[in-house]
């Protein structure tokens, strides 16, 4: 994948709406589903994964000339397992709370294609600075959607945001929300208006 | 807006004058597609049907469970016309104040609610019925699901407390308030009900569903100016029959007899009014047949041997999932076709 046009700045601004990884590509979807019942958990998966990504993705395309092309998959999960984690241990140390509520998915970032895709598709063929900005603006579209998601979520399931009552008091949350079919019908609802506000920006 | 008329309009040079008047008037030449045999049913036509079939059950509803009830049955209307409107006009689709579809979702919504329920969760349902159900598909024809019965779906898992509490019909006697259904007086205390009071309606349920007769005759109504397909009600009620009945067999103690299990809960409506519905039933006669017998295997299944009272919805929501693979694997042979 080529990226002669692209200027420093557009690699970084690319992954926020552009080729944002949830609403465009839709990688990453298990944590995006499974963890935003609340804007903290969404906020805090987000985090995680973007430290993970861009830490390996520095790693990965320092070695990109290193690591022999047959076990390039092998040695990425490997670097992204290390980052993988110290974020886990990181959490769990001080903030146990979080920690106990993402569960297992911060182990399972390791395995989550949006990390592994931006190593395979961009660090291993690009040079440092570039997939830092990179990964940097992929984690940061990552981590909104997220926090987004979350949020809706939280206020509609629960009528609180970071935890903060916000609802009015005769509001009863929709339980669904926070419930899988809640996260499937926010996600798909969010992809929907994105690519509406895709089509909008086109026709101006 | 200058661009899409361009592509769309038969003649894209001048604004026609003639622009507004039906389609068949502007266009000079008809090439058409078949069908060319024309029959007399339009989308408002069967809509009017339906609505007056089920203007009995509506009117019963209203007599026993009072004038609230009315008043949700008009929010569920409005809220679903409504949200129907302004998706239309956001999205800039030309369109018609209602076909009667919307009306008929608000209206099938609010029959299958708790006669108390609160009415800011009617319009959530009746938007959720018709913005997710229906508009974001593409409209009507394109839904997947019973718009009504997606609506009552995300109330069912929102207000688990509140779309279980029953207010009894005011003429049940002395000072019961709120109390089961039969199904749910059988699921979970194994008390019966008996039939006379099924099918007459006096018992605890949703506004539309108490009392079998009255939906009877509104089905029947459709199935005779064949607004329905007969075969589906026939298929799912039977299915539900024999089965229901094979349990009873084997132990009459345990599992109630089939005909408690037709004319207690939403079976009734469920099978005449929303199993039917035309978007989201299979369109051969093989499929329909499938269609029935698989709801009621699903239905009687929920009943028996699930955790829920009650499984009209979910089986005719989970029959909806099947209705593409069953059309495609149903499709007839055409003319002179070899089978492989």
């Amino acid at each position: 994948m080529p990226h002669k046009k692209h200027t420093l700045l557009q690699e970084f601004l690319k992954g926020i709406w552009k080729e944002n990884p949830i609403l465009i590509s839709l990688l990453g979807l298990c944590p995006a589903l499974a963890v935003t019942v609340s804007a903290e958990n969404g906020l805090a998966m987000g985090l995680a994964a973007t430290f993970v990504v861009v830490s390996s993705s520095i790693i990965v395309s320092i070695l990109r000339k290193i690591i022999p092309p047959q076990v390039r998959i092998a040695s990425f999960i490997v670097i992204i397992a290390t980052f993988v984690t110290i974020a886990d241990r990181f959490l769990a140390a001080y903030y146990p709370d979080i920690s106990s509520n993402l569960g297992p998915f911060i182990p399972l970032i390791i395995v989550n294609c949006m990390i592994l895709g931006r190593q395979e598709a961009f660090a291993s063929k690009n040079n440092i600075l570039r997939s830092f900005l990179d990964a940097v603006g992929v984690g940061i579209g990552f981590t909104l959607v997220l926090v987004v998601l979350g949020g809706v979520r939280e206020i509609l399931g629960s009528g609180t945001i970071f935890g903060i009552e916000i609802m009015w008091s005769s509001f009863h949350p929709w339980a669904v929300m926070i419930l899988p079919p809640g996260a499937f019908l926010a996600l798909g609802l969010m992809i929907g208006a994105s690519n509406w506000l895709n089509e909008l920006g086109e026709k101006k | 807006m200058e661009e899409k008329s361009k592509t769309t309009n038969v003649k894209p040079k001048k604004k026609d004058p003639r622009a507004k008047l039906k389609k068949p008037n502007r266009i000079p030449m008809l090439l058409k597609s078949s069908p060319h045999l024309r029959s007399d049913y339009s989308i408002e036509k069967i809509m009017r049907g339906v609505l007056l079939a089920l203007l009995p059950t509506t009117v019963l509803g209203v007599i026993f469970f009072g004038w609230y009830a009315l008043l949700m049955i008009f929010v569920g209307i409005v809220s679903c016309v409504l949200t129907e409107l302004i998706f239309n006009l956001v999205s800039g689709k030309k369109f018609k104040l209602t076909d009667g579809t919307s009306v008929l979702t608000g209206l099938l919504l609010v029959l299958t609610l708790p006669p108390s329920f609160p009415i800011p969760g009617v319009i959530l349902g009746s938007v959720v019925a018709i913005f997710v159900g229906k508009m974001i598909f593409g409209g009507l024809g394109y839904n997947i699901f019973n718009p009504a019965l997606l609506g009552r779906a995300f109330l069912q898992a929102s207000y688990p407390v509140k779309m279980t509490t029953w207010t009894l019909p005011k003429y049940v006697g002395a000072d019961a308030i709120t109390g089961a259904t039969p199904l749910g007086l059988f699921k979970f205390e194994h008390i019966m009900t008996n039939i006379k009071p099924l099918i007459l309606g006096n018992i605890g349920g949703t506004i539309g569903e108490t009392s079998a007769l009255v939906i009877l005759i509104g089905g029947i109504f459709i199935l005779i100016k064949k607004y329905a397909d007969w075969r589906i009600p026939l298929s799912y009620i039977g299915t539900v029959f024999i089965l229901g009945g094979l349990f009873w067999l084997i132990n009459p103690a345990q599992y109630p007899n089939p005909f408690f299990h037709i004319f207690a809960g939403g079976l009734m409506l469920g099978a005449f009014f929303m199993a039917t519905d035309m978007v989201t039933s299979p369109i051969t006669t093989k499929g329909s047949w499938i269609f029935g017998i698989g709801a009621g295997i699903v239905l009687i299944t929920i009943r028996l041997l699930g955790g829920l009272p009650e499984g009209v919805m979910y089986s005719i929501i989970f029959m909806n999932g099947l209705v593409p693979l069953i059309n495609r694997y149903t499709r007839p042979k055409v003319f002179g076709e070899v089978k492989k």
